[in-house]
């Protein structure tokens, strides 16, 4: 019972991370309907910049994460300018073998750059932030990562509900078309959603990276699994990333738990393959009717 | 009959004319005298490991074509094309060694076989629009790679298959000289096959459909179905490919057929020019070219003192580039090297009055 418990507790908190990871990804496709295949690689980014910042630049937590944050902004915006808006009016097709080059980018330089070892950050987090409750022990990291999902997740909505911008994004999404003859933005709308996709994604990567260390190769597998969490809580949904980003972690834990560990990295491919089948659009996504 | 050598317009007057493959004599006359020179003097010029480089970019050129029937052709990505390939080398070894199929038989069955495996992750995907084929073909890349290495009764896991040495009609075929005939008639037979699929109802239905699938259902093309052939016959392909790789390497384990593989394909269709059977060589032989130069560039810097101990090791080096490369014709040259080539050639033609 206690095992099954702590397996729970586990799996929340994992799914939350995934949930805040899909968060990024879904706001790109929302924007500009890319799959965004380095999505992995920008969770990464952010990890190793926060720990350059901790371990060899040595300043304190709340600047480290704070700089780590704004140059994780500043990426997005970069990458948007350089990469993406040559493409604008381009099928979709080439976007999206772009990110599939882009990613083999990152992943190349970040290996150059800090190699392939996994690091670890040092402790930082206060002891006094977990949770003792009847014998099982939520570590400060879940709680800290339930906390930063939480608070992403209303941070975004009130974003997308309430602030022009939001709005703006929501627009281009509907119909880029008529959002341009309305005047919108539309290219300031594509690098706003690409910085905050980033900042969303290197956030998740600095708790990800305290809670597995850092490692380019695992991070960046977590950014492919982002499309179990997004095509099961519905593309283009963002409460749905996270509902589906706790359905996938919980599956995760348990298979690891009490199956086999080897099958654990599986299991959301699994599962993707099946919504495919039963329910393609996901549990909140938009079901696009289509008469020919 | 009087050889028709240079055209002199572009013009044509019947749909015959759109489809075929060669406009004058002119390009039979070349391809007649370069396939005569790669069987008949390229395998006795070349020393043992130019041989090598050359099979391996047959053989990647095999796979390339399936995935540009796909990607350039159909309109859909697939990123499990380096775990279809070792589908295809893993059935290969299996029906070699436990079933005893001969060669001959043993790479059409793994191209089926692969074929059919690709099928199971196309068909949920197949029925939607857009780009949900891609997602598929990821989760079939894990699931493939898993299975590979778990199923220990079938694939031995991580200890590999050896396979039983190629023989056709009786006669061993050992060493690397052999093995180019194999291999490149192999890619001859194969590129005929793609280069004629394109021209009939079936090509022209995967181009309607990459074009706008809605005008082409609204044309009465059932795109759920062909979309499913296509990707189909570009696992196929893969299969097949992994089949010839199985037999050329003669012991495989699960270790190569990673995400990393189905990246570079996409990258040799890219690269090469997407919607172009020629363009998926051209790609392969470029991708082969920058990994043997890659890996001989590292054995330099390898054996440079200053840089011993700095680490050096292929895979971001070559994960850098191949991404670089990819981004670079996306944004420069999205229609690849084949277009390039085009460019020259036309510029040669029309010289001195080039409009």
């Amino acid at each position: 019972m206690e095992f099954f418990v702590q397996l729970l507790v586990n799996g929340i908190s994992i799914g939350f991370l995934y949930g805040m990871a899909a968060m990024g990804f879904v706001m790109i496709f929302k924007s500009s309907s890319v799959l965004n295949f380095a999505h992995g690689e920008l969770l990464a980014f952010g990890a190793f910049i926060f720990l350059t910042m901790v371990t060899w630049a040595g300043l304190p937590v709340y600047a480290a994460f704070l700089i780590s944050l704004t140059g994780c902004f500043i990426m997005g915006f970069v990458i948007e300018r350089l990469f993406l808006r040559p493409l604008i009016g381009e099928p979709l097709i080439y976007v999206i073998m772009l990110t599939v080059g882009l990613a083999a980018i990152f992943k190349g330089l970040m290996l150059l750059i800090w190699g392939g070892n996994l690091y670890i950050y040092p402790d930082f987090l206060p002891p006094n932030l977990s949770i003792e409750w009847g014998g099982i022990n939520i570590p400060p990291v879940y709680v800290l990562s339930t906390m930063i999902g939480l608070l992403f997740l209303v941070l975004l909505g009130l974003f997308f509900k309430y602030s022009s911008q939001g709005i703006y994004m929501r627009s281009v999404a509907d119909n880029q078309t008529a959002a341009l003859s309305l005047g919108v933005h539309v290219r300031r709308v594509f690098a706003l959603s690409w910085a905050i996709a980033a900042l969303v994604a290197g956030m998740s990567g600095i708790v990800l990276g305290i809670i597995n260390g850092i490692n380019v190769h695992d991070l960046s597998s977590v950014g492919l699994k982002v499309f179990p969490v997004v095509i099961l809580g519905g593309l283009d949904s963002i409460g749905g990333a996270i509902i589906g980003g706790l359905i996938i972690g919980l599956l995760e834990t348990f298979t690891g738990g009490y199956l086999s560990p080897s099958l654990r990295d599986v299991v959301p491919y699994i599962v993707l393959v099946f919504i495919l089948l039963i329910r393609p659009y996901g549990l909140f996504g938009l079901v696009e009717i289509e008469r020919v | 009959m009087k050889l028709q050598l240079h055209p002199c317009g572009n013009f044509k007057e019947r749909y015959e004319d759109e489809l075929t493959i060669f406009e004058t004599d002119y390009g039979r006359l070349w391809l007649a005298i370069g396939l005569s020179m790669l069987f008949g003097a390229v395998p006795f010029a070349s020393g043992p490991y130019l041989l090598y480089v050359l099979n391996i970019i047959a053989i990647t050129s095999i796979a390339a074509i399936g995935l540009n029937i796909l990607i350039g052709f159909t309109g859909q990505i697939s990123l499990g094309h380096g775990a279809f390939f070792g589908v295809g080398a893993y059935a290969a070894a299996i029906l070699a060694t436990q079933v005893h199929f001969p060669f001959l038989l043993a790479l059409p069955a793994a191209g089926l076989i692969t074929a059919m495996v690709g099928m199971v992750f196309g068909i949920p995907s197949g029925r939607l629009k857009g780009l949900y084929l891609t997602i598929a073909t990821l989760a079939g890349q894990f699931i493939i790679e898993y299975v590979l290495i778990h199923w220990d009764s079938l694939t031995q896991g991580t200890r590999g298959i050896v396979l039983p040495p190629v023989s056709i009609f009786g006669m061993e075929i050992i060493d690397e000289r052999g093995f180019f005939y194999v291999t490149f008639a192999s890619l001859v037979l194969m590129t005929l096959i793609a280069v004629n699929i394109v021209r009939t109802r079936y090509g022209r239905a995967f181009i309607a459909i990459r074009d706008n699938d809605r005008a082409a259902e609204g044309m009465g093309i059932p795109i759920f179905q062909y979309k499913l052939l296509s990707f189909g016959i570009s696992s196929f392909y893969a299969g097949f490919a992994g089949a010839l790789w199985a037999y050329y390497m003669t012991s495989i384990t699960a270790e190569p057929f990673t995400l990393g593989l189905s990246v570079e394909y996409i990258a040799m269709v890219i690269i090469g020019g997407m919607g172009s059977v020629a363009g998926s060589i051209y790609g392969a032989v470029f991708i082969t070219g920058l990994n043997e130069t890659l890996r001989w560039l590292t054995d330099i810097f390898m054996n440079i003192d200053a840089l011993q101990g700095a680490g050096l090791t292929i895979a971001p080096l070559r994960e850098l580039v191949f991404g670089f490369a990819i981004v670079f014709f996306i944004i420069f040259e999205p229609r690849g090297l084949a277009e390039v080539w085009r460019i020259i050639r036309s510029s040669f033609r029309l010289w001195p009055f080039s409009y």
